[in-house]
């Protein structure tokens, strides 16, 4: 990577980051999104411990990857704001630059909510970890990594279309579904210590690793797409 | 002296030009439109579309709305691509020439949430132009106060299209394309805006410029193209230029 990519990774980002800051569109539509669905699934279930454990995966992935569509859209619409997006589009700054920038920035957005919500799963769903807690570390980066690089990219796909907020779960969904089931899979794996959570974290890597590489290689396609 | 100065302009490469991109070729007209047509669905914007732009001169594109103006000016600054025909800015593909091309559209293209200097740096930043002076001086050209530190939310409509300008200008393009420049400008900002527009052509860029106020264009222009219809239907030079 060279050092001008990297500025401009730089420049993205913290333009991302400030913009957040001031506006807090991303950052509030994920947090209350992902309180509610703690909450109504707490009042809709009452499990015991071992039944929390096995569902808590599912429940912690699902909410986050809704949260994390909610936030897509948003992070996506300020570059339309005035026409902003074509400002970029006739610099020669490289497509790749902004994507990555805003990955990142979505990343830490998600992983900041992330860290707000699990001790409050912990709370409502009574659970204690089976596993080891540095892999629950490692699903939780590999999880959120899969999420918003497939996210970003395909929240960019459907930005310029008319309807945005349908379009973006209908594009996203199917693809992330070998993602989630990993996610789920390695998560509750650590929670009830039932089988070793490797093999699914090994598909997640994989998973992240190949989206990342098809999303770099086609979002100048996308970026300049009519 | 104004050839040279732009030949010499024009072998400077740009630290934020991509390993594929070119050094537009001095000899190369800035703008070279070769039968091009943009097409959306059964409706066609621009037809066959065909016309050369010299450098160092102003030229002003005219037509009533939905001339296809504006698809045209998109289509120059490859943001559109023709449905037909060719586009070549200084001989190349547009995508090869960008660090070139100034452009300002009728959107102010700035992020409301930061100030003028906080988006001229991020700008500036894709340009490769780090130096504050820079983006400084750009803004004290179209008359803006580079320590304001309001938002651009904040800012009046003149006011936005003035730090638009001056985000179309700080990389020193060689070629400028201008939507509706004036829309929204206060009198004495139109002024101010068409001398310094005056002095860019003076400097040897050349400027593409799309408007209605043909009053301030008179004493500017050097040629005007007339669009109908998607058509191009004709392009005479000004009185200025015929005195």
């Amino acid at each position: 990577m060279t050092n001008s990519l990297l500025r401009l990774i730089k420049a993205n980002l913290a333009k991302d980051l400030r913009l957040e800051w001031r506006s807090r569109d991303v950052f509030n539509a994920m947090l209350f999104f992902a309180l509610l669905v703690v909450v109504i699934f707490s009042f809709a279930f009452e499990p015991t411990t071992e039944e929390s454990r096995r569902l808590a995966g599912g429940l912690f992935w699902v909410a986050f990857l809704f949260s994390t569509i909610v936030a897509l859209n948003q992070s996506w619409a300020r570059e339309l704001r005035n026409g902003v997006l074509d400002a970029y589009r006739v610099s020669p700054a490289p497509a790749e630059a902004l994507l990555l920038g805003k990955v990142v920035s979505n990343f830490i957005f998600v992983a900041l909510l992330e860290c707000l919500m699990v001790p409050l799963f912990i709370l409502f769903y009574n659970l204690s970890s089976a596993g080891s807690i540095w892999q629950l570390a490692v699903i939780l980066f590999l999880g959120t990594w899969a999420l918003v690089i497939n996210g970003t990219f395909f929240a960019a796909m459907s930005i310029r279309t008319r309807n945005r907020e349908l379009m973006l779960p209908l594009l996203l969904l199917p693809v992330s579904i070998p993602a989630v089931t990993s996610m789920v899979g390695a998560t509750t794996a650590v929670l009830t210590g039932d089988g070793s959570p490797l093999p699914q974290m090994k598909l997640l890597a994989v998973y992240c690793v190949v989206f990342t590489a098809a999303s770099f290689a086609l979002f100048d396609m996308v970026l300049n797409a009519e | 002296m104004r050839r040279s100065r732009q030949l010499l302009a024009l072998r400077h490469r740009h630290p934020a030009q991509k390993e594929t991109e070119i050094t537009p070729s001095a000899e190369a007209p800035p703008v070279s439109v070769q039968n091009v047509s943009k097409i959306y669905g059964r409706t066609a914007a621009v037809r066959d579309v065909s016309f050369t732009l010299a450098p160092a001169r102003f030229y002003v594109l005219r037509g009533e709305n939905g001339a296809g103006k504006s698809t045209l000016l998109r289509m120059i600054a490859g943001l559109n691509q023709p449905t037909q025909g060719d586009v070549r800015i200084f001989g190349h593909k547009t995508k090869d020439t960008r660090a070139h091309v100034g452009y300002m559209a009728h959107a102010p293209l700035l992020y409301d949430e930061l100030s003028g200097m906080e988006n001229l740096r991020f700008f500036g930043e894709l340009y490769g132009i780090r130096s504050d002076d820079v983006l400084q001086k750009a803004m004290q050209r179209v008359g803006l106060d580079p320590a304001l530190t309001r938002r651009v939310g904040q800012y009046s409509q003149g006011m936005r299209q003035r730090l638009s300008l001056a985000r179309a200008i700080f990389h020193s393009p060689q070629l400028l394309l201008l939507d509706e420049p004036f829309s929204n400008v206060d009198p004495e900002s139109s002024t101010q805006i068409a001398k310094l527009l005056a002095d860019m052509r003076s400097a040897g860029n050349t400027i593409l410029l799309v408007t209605h106020q043909l009053g301030l264009m008179a004493e500017l222009a050097d040629e005007f193209l007339v669009l109908s219809a998607g058509e191009l239907v004709s392009q005479t030079s000004s009185r200025r230029t015929d005195a």
